[in-house]
């Protein structure tokens, strides 16, 4: 407890020496629950609850950017946002281009999902959105990847008959699952170590900030809370 | 949070279908969606004018007497027109932010010590970033829309250059040596005879490159602008009912075809305000449609 007040104390006085700085966090906008938008065209989701809480933590005044899953990473290199926090999963093959803090979810399940269980998941067509580790899970099984940009697109391939099954995160699946026809195929696979923010690798002191909160959200329970909340997945 | 239009519309699951669409349609997600037919207006108000200018400069410069100015008319309208428009949208517009960027950058920091470039890193001193990072979002916005119009004006620059370029050497030579042997200068036999009679030629060429750009607009997004086909597909894919109050299954048909509703409507009004342009410019032409009009009068 005594070293969180200390971090805190820490965090209060860089922020200050930072002298109201923005950061701006990049989303796609399109993943629920982790973030979508809401009725009212605003970020949403276990995400956007998290990020201003991390940013409240880190006394930090945080605005909301959402951008094309494709060019997340570039556009963040380049500058045009601070901080992706997008339901990306920590990969070797992110590390070389960007760094993460460390997780805010621990690693999750994938599912295959599908409208009847009879499919096959190593022969037949499987889509999965464009750049995930999914996609990369799907070259590595043999069967058929179709890729598409959006994660509702996968789902209407598989709802259209374009493809047998769509793979994804299981806490993405899980509500279309329960509301649509769609049932779950085969077993969960493990991939990816968790989901983490992600900073430039010149950007290690603002990272640094991010991970305390984090690691301060941990500590106090309130990440699990906000877990729960929004169903994504389990607790630490 | 909630700011509905209609006061019914507080509980959406037990409203009428009439109802419940209205209310459905005025949520603040479809407000983003009719305000992006606005910003792609707006983008074909300024694009146009600013491509025809482009155009019109890189004819000149194409036709110039000055042979290194010809070169560089020439060797725009070709390059630009040679590269595809999606890999011209992605390339040029990050390579012009970067470097007005890194103008900036050598301005105001001058005494930076670390490299621009660190692995994939584009690095540039705060004060330099452009637009600031302090900056609210709207600024953001208005910004990715100034280097939109400005990159639309650019590609269609070079379309509209050749358009012209070819009008020019269009116009009867006749009507150059009348104007010469009228003792105009070479630049009054341009502007007062040359200009006025090419655009009867041009407009076949330019009313179609207004078409195309009427349909690349959704080359918005990848700039980071929200455009309609964008609101189009993230309104229409499905929706269940954890992250809504209106669950709805895949409807992007519907929007689509809402889309293709306004492109044709606007794309018909377009053809009949060119057709009057037409038969304007027609007139008094050595042209057939001139003589034609000629003699039904």
């Amino acid at each position: 407890m005594k070293s969180l007040i200390l971090s805190t104390a820490a965090l209060a006085l860089t922020a200050g020496m930072g002298l109201a700085d923005t950061v701006r966090l990049g989303t796609e906008g399109a993943y629920p629950p982790y973030n979508f938008l809401n009725d009212n065209g605003e970020v949403d989701g276990f995400e956007r609850e998290l990020g201003d809480e991390l940013c409240k933590r880190a006394e930090l005044t945080c605005e909301w950017v959402t951008n094309d899953w494709d060019s997340i990473i570039p556009n963040l290199t380049s500058g045009n946002y601070d901080a992706i926090i997008a339901g990306m999963s920590i990969t070797a093959e992110r590390e070389e281009v960007v760094d993460f803090t460390q997780g805010y979810t621990p690693p999750s399940p994938s599912a295959y999902a599908a409208l009847s269980a009879d499919v096959d998941l190593n022969g037949g067509v499987i889509a999965a959105q464009t750049a995930t580790i999914q996609a990369n899970h799907v070259v590595d099984t043999g069967a058929t990847l179709v890729e598409y940009p959006t994660p509702d697109e996968t789902l209407a391939a598989v709802r259209a008959g374009e493809a047998d099954a769509v793979i994804a995160d299981k806490d993405y699946l899980e509500p279309e699952v329960e509301a649509t026809d769609l049932v779950f195929v085969g077993d969960d696979v493990p991939l990816g170590g968790g989901i983490g923010m992600a900073f430039r690798e010149s950007d290690d002191e603002m990272r640094a900030k991010f991970d305390a909160a984090i690691t301060s959200m941990k500590e106090d329970g309130s990440l699990n809370t906000l877990i729960e909340k929004w169903e994504v997945g389990g607790t630490w | 949070m909630r700011s509905d239009i209609f006061s019914f519309c507080s509980d959406p699951a037990v409203l009428e279908t009439f109802q419940w669409m209205s209310c459905y349609l005025t949520t603040g997600k479809h407000m983003g969606f009719y305000l992006s037919f606005g910003t792609v207006l707006l983008l074909l108000a300024l694009a146009a004018p600013a491509a025809l200018l482009f155009g019109f400069g890189g004819a000149m410069a194409a036709r110039a007497r000055f042979v290194p100015l010809s070169w560089l008319g020439r060797g725009y309208i070709a390059v630009v027109r040679g590269v595809p428009d999606i890999a011209f949208f992605l390339f040029f517009v990050i390579a012009l932010d970067q470097g007005i960027e890194y103008l900036r950058h050598k301005v105001k920091c001058p005494d930076w010590d670390e490299p621009i470039r660190q692995g994939s890193d584009f690095i540039v001193c705060e004060a330099a970033k452009l637009p600031l990072g302090t900056s609210p979002q709207w600024i953001h916005e208005t910004y990715g829309f100034a280097l939109a119009v400005v990159t639309f004006a650019i590609v269609f620059g070079a379309f509209a250059a050749n358009v012209l370029f070819g009008a020019m050497q269009a116009v009867p030579r006749a009507q150059i040596e009348t104007a010469e042997a009228y003792g105009m200068t070479h630049r009054q036999a341009f502007w007062r005879i040359l200009v006025p009679q090419m655009w009867t030629y041009a407009l076949p060429g330019l009313s179609n490159l207004w078409m195309v750009l009427i349909k690349a607009t959704p080359l918005l997004f990848l700039l980071g602008v929200e455009d309609i086909v964008y609101w189009a597909k993230e309104l229409g894919g499905s929706k269940t009912a954890n992250f809504t109050a209106y669950p709805h299954p895949d409807w992007r048909t519907w929007y689509f075809l809402g889309l293709l509703i306004f492109y044709l409507a606007f794309t018909r009004v377009s053809e009949l305000v060119l057709d009057r342009i037409t038969i304007r410019l027609s007139h008094g032409q050595a042209t057939v449609a001139g003589e034609a009009q000629r003699k039904a009068s």
